[in-house]
């Protein structure tokens, strides 16, 4: 693979005109890094396609030219999935921000990849909504979500943006423009969309993406309850699942959150609290009312200190604040922090949450809990500071052997963030070789080359052999820079 | 229900290590094969122009894990949906998918999965490719994978599940699958909504699908000219969202009743997704869609089946005789909306192309990921859309 020449970054100015197409250092340092700050690259060019059209060329011309490209939508994602190659073309989606078509008859949407997701439940509210809602929805793409295959709050309840995409236009590595799926289910043929969403921006570029909207709930009933510890809370989850109540979110902070949180958003939470469980119910109003004083109910008897209900609009979103506010607060508590992304079986909650409280002990570091309890999603937030010599190692040490304990647990990796350049590492964790070599057989049916965000995902690089047909030895190969699947 | 594959040989292998050494055996000779569970969907697609041999996944039978706190299962791929339905209800809990066939004797995960096959729980729990969490799969080379996990929710790797899912075996077996569980309701009721008229029955299911109700299944269905419109509740008191129901439905001007002993009106709704002796079209299609539906099928002197609020519809056409124009005619009147063929007799089915056309563009990058995962052309060849 090599780098944009002259000639490469001319094409782009002639498709895309020359104020999209920076190559000035100053221009391009704003894209070095997504929302992990702790990976950084320079791309060669940033390019920012005006269409799908323009898009599609672009990629065409680096196909032509054998650049990598990695496409960038609001940069918020937490795994260095949007981190440019180094000297590579990176297509920020940022100016795709259209709406294509609100057909609410058939609850569907169609927008271009660079429209916020707040946007999609704005244009088809109030009567209906799009329930994927990742805590950065204000500013995060549908582009980036439908890589990343994002989850939510409410994702326990609603499922993730994979359940919620029903068609794409595709522009693969090569330059080939696909439509997969449409409006409706089931179409013939692989999932190609299934295949797709999640794929971390390694098989190609979504231009337009139609989503699936639904009515929303005619009741939502929240509250907030407050116990001695993380395991009392959990008790408290446990018990609502056994009684068959699908919350529409279950939401637990400990107590470093807790404290991050107050600060930020005045919350009125108690700072001596061990855990703060937010429940949310939804759906029809009897039903709703009936299972939420059961809910109010199962928190007391667990041991809640104190129960509140949102009485109105206003505190609902109160208690949302304070719930999303939990990441960015925690500068407060400490200057650098590596935020983990670990699933586990939601009973082995309180083994593992002992786990990672043994663990930060013995490392002398402190780790913040903001969790998805409902999924067994767990936001270990490992708290260190850069300044101090030798803190950064310990911190990272820490954040592995917490996936490993969560792995270990029976659970994943990653729930929602993705893979990425970050915990590509810990995909061996999780899978054999031949599993990673049956992904990578995915990966070379869209992108052959190799040019689709090359280094992500995949805990090695690989490259793809000629299918079907003999071995032949690949350059790379030969100089013993890659491995063949 | 159609023809049934030549089959030479039929063999069972009892672990995933002897069923990946078959598969690598037969690609060596290039002998094709085809993976059969329960064999209650084996006249589905197109008929194969090769002979293939059958491997059955009956031999690996065993639910490994019943996580119920988790709400979660790991089972074989050769378990029968009903031998699972019975472990997991004994918690209290389902896996919300409920084909035709799946509470019987044959129906096998496996084999759902691989069909993409779903039942009326679709409108509120989504259908496989929405329920399984994890599965592992056997490629024609013996190559053994896993991909997902037991957990649900989890971004790690490729959702390789999906692309097995509806792929008709054509990539490889399904070994096993991890499925995401629900909670059983405690109470169930359905309001039903009858009429002539199938533009009444199509602003009466509207009307429920944009209702800010939580509905567990919302059907449509369509026999000898007239219709019904059928919403089904669950949770700890059904019956008064159903009567609710209703009573918009009568509004509508619909003829309604409320039934809280329901199990049958949804037994019917099942079953007449599959035919025996017709010809059986699904229509991936819109909600907007269902009265120029309901025309055709009054046109065509046709039975429906539907799930309202997804766009999903099942329609049989009776005669034989009149099926391949029959399944033309749905295509011109219902485009772009794709009509596969399920069900179909013999003489039909070589007369009608099952799954019709494909887009270009996506038929060549569906080969491709063919020729990655059965470079062997081994599988299953021939049977799929674009004579994959």
């Amino acid at each position: 693979m090599s780098a944009p020449g002259p000639d490469l970054a001319g094409e782009l100015r002639s498709i895309c005109g020359d104020e999209y197409v920076l190559t000035h250092r100053h221009d391009l340092l704003t894209y070095e890094s997504d929302g992990l700050l702790q990976y950084a690259a320079l791309p060669g060019v940033v390019v920012l396609p005006g269409s799908g059209e323009e898009v599609q060329r672009v990629v065409r011309a680096c196909h032509r030219a054998g650049v990598p490209f990695v496409a960038r939508g609001a940069g918020s994602g937490l795994s260095g999935g949007a981190m440019p190659v180094e000297g590579g073309v990176l297509i920020a989606l940022s100016r795709l921000r259209r709406i294509l078509d609100v057909d609410l008859d058939n609850q569907r949407v169609t927008v271009e990849p660079g429209v916020t997701n707040i946007a999609v439940s704005e244009v088809v509210g109030p009567s209906h909504f799009y329930p994927p809602d990742p805590s950065s929805q204000i500013v995060c793409s549908i582009g980036g979500n439908v890589a990343e295959n994002s989850g939510g709050a409410h994702c326990f309840k609603y499922g993730f943006t994979t359940n919620y995409v029903t068609g794409l236009d595709v522009v693969l590595p090569d330059g080939e423009l696909v439509h997969l799926g449409g409006k409706g289910l089931d179409t013939p043929g692989y999932d190609l969309v299934g295949a797709f969403v999640g794929s971390e921006g390694t098989l190609g570029v979504a231009t337009s993406i139609t989503l699936r909207v639904v009515p929303s709930p005619e009741s939502v009933r929240t509250l907030v309850a407050f116990f001695d510890s993380t395991s009392e809370a959990g008790a408290v989850v446990s018990a609502v699942v056994a009684e068959g109540i699908v919350a529409g979110a279950m939401e637990m902070m400990d107590n470093l959150s807790i404290r991050a949180a107050e600060g930020a958003t005045g919350a009125g939470y108690p700072q001596d609290a061990g855990a703060a469980l937010v429940i949310e119910l939804d759906g029809s109003e009897s039903e709703c009312e009936a299972r939420f004083d059961q809910v109010v109910g199962m928190c007391e008897k667990g041991g809640a200190w104190k129960v509140r209900v949102a009485a109105d609009e206003a505190e609902r979103a109160l208690i949302w604040r304070t719930r999303k506010a939990a990441f960015a607060a925690m500068g407060r508590i400490a200057p650098n922090y590596y935020v983990q992304d670990s699933v586990i079986p939601r009973t082995k909650m309180a083994t593992v949450l002992a786990q990672i409280e043994e663990l930060a002990g013995e490392y002398d570091l402190q780790v913040a809990n903001v969790f998805h309890a409902g999924d067994g999603n767990l936001h270990p937030l490992v708290c260190y500071d850069g300044a101090k010599e030798g803190e950064p190692e310990r911190a990272e040490e820490l954040a592995g052997l917490i996936v490993k304990a969560c792995v270990d647990a029976g659970g994943s990796i990653t729930g929602e963030h993705g893979v990425g350049v970050d915990k590509k590492r810990y995909m061996p964790q999780m899978f054999g070789e031949e599993d990673l070599a049956t992904f990578q057989r995915l990966r070379c049916a869209f992108d052959p080359a190799g040019l689709a965000n090359p280094g992500k995902v995949m805990p090695t690089p690989r490259l793809c052999g000629e299918v079907p047909g003999p071995y032949r030895e690949h350059p790379l190969e030969a100089a013993g820079i890659a491995e063949r699947m | 229900m159609g023809p049934q594959p030549t089959v030479d040989t039929r063999q069972e292998p009892a672990s995933p290590e002897a069923l990946g050494a078959l598969l690598s055996q037969a690609s060596g000779r290039g002998a094709g094969v085809r993976f059969v569970g329960g064999a209650t969907k084996l006249g589905w697609g197109t008929p194969s122009p090769r002979p293939l041999s059958a491997i059955s996944l009956r031999g690996l039978n065993t639910i490994r894990e019943h996580n119920a706190g988790d709400l979660t299962a790991v089972v074989d791929a050769g378990v029968t949906l009903a031998k699972l339905q019975a472990e997991v209800g004994a918690a209290g809990q389902m896996l919300a998918l409920d084909p035709p066939l799946g509470d019987g004797e044959r129906a096998t995960l496996g084999g759902i999965v691989a069909t993409g096959d779903s039942g009326p729980l679709r409108h509120r729990y989504g259908s496989g490719r929405d329920l399984v969490v994890g599965m592992t799969v056997a490629l024609s080379d013996g190559t053994l994978a896993k991909s997902g996990g037991k957990v649900i929710k989890n971004v790690a790797g490729y959702d390789i599940a999906k692309l097995f899912t509806g792929a008709y075996g054509t990539l490889g077996a399904i070994l096993g699958v991890s499925v995401r569980l629900h909670p059983l309701s405690p109470t169930t009721a359905t309001a039903v909504g009858r009429s002539a008229d199938p533009a009444l029955l199509e602003a009466a299911a509207l009307g429920l699908s944009h209702a800010r109700v939580e509905l567990q299944s919302l059907d449509l269905r369509w026999e000898h000219g007239a219709g019904a419109v059928l919403a089904r509740f669950g949770g700890q008191s059904a019956a008064q969202p159903a009567r609710d129901a209703a009573g918009v439905m009568g509004e509508q001007g619909l003829e309604t009743e409320v039934s809280e002993d329901d199990a049958e009106i949804w037994d019917a709704q099942r079953a007449a997704q599959r035919s025996e002796e017709g010809t059986v079209v699904r229509v991936s299609g819109v909600q907007a869609q269902i009265a120029e539906l309901l025309r055709s099928a009054r046109s065509l002197d046709a039975r429906v089946v539907g799930r309202a609020g997804l766009g999903l519809s099942w329609v049989t056409l009776h005669s034989a005789a009149d099926a391949p124009t029959g399944v033309e005619s749905l295509r011109s009147a219902l485009a772009p909306s794709p009509c596969v063929v399920l069900d179909a007799p013999e003489e039909v089915r070589a007369h009608v192309d099952v799954w019709g056309a494909a887009d270009p563009a996506s038929l060549v990058l569906t080969r491709r990921v063919k020729e990655r995962f059965d470079p062997a052309g081994i599988c299953s060849p021939g049977v799929f859309t674009g004579g994959i």
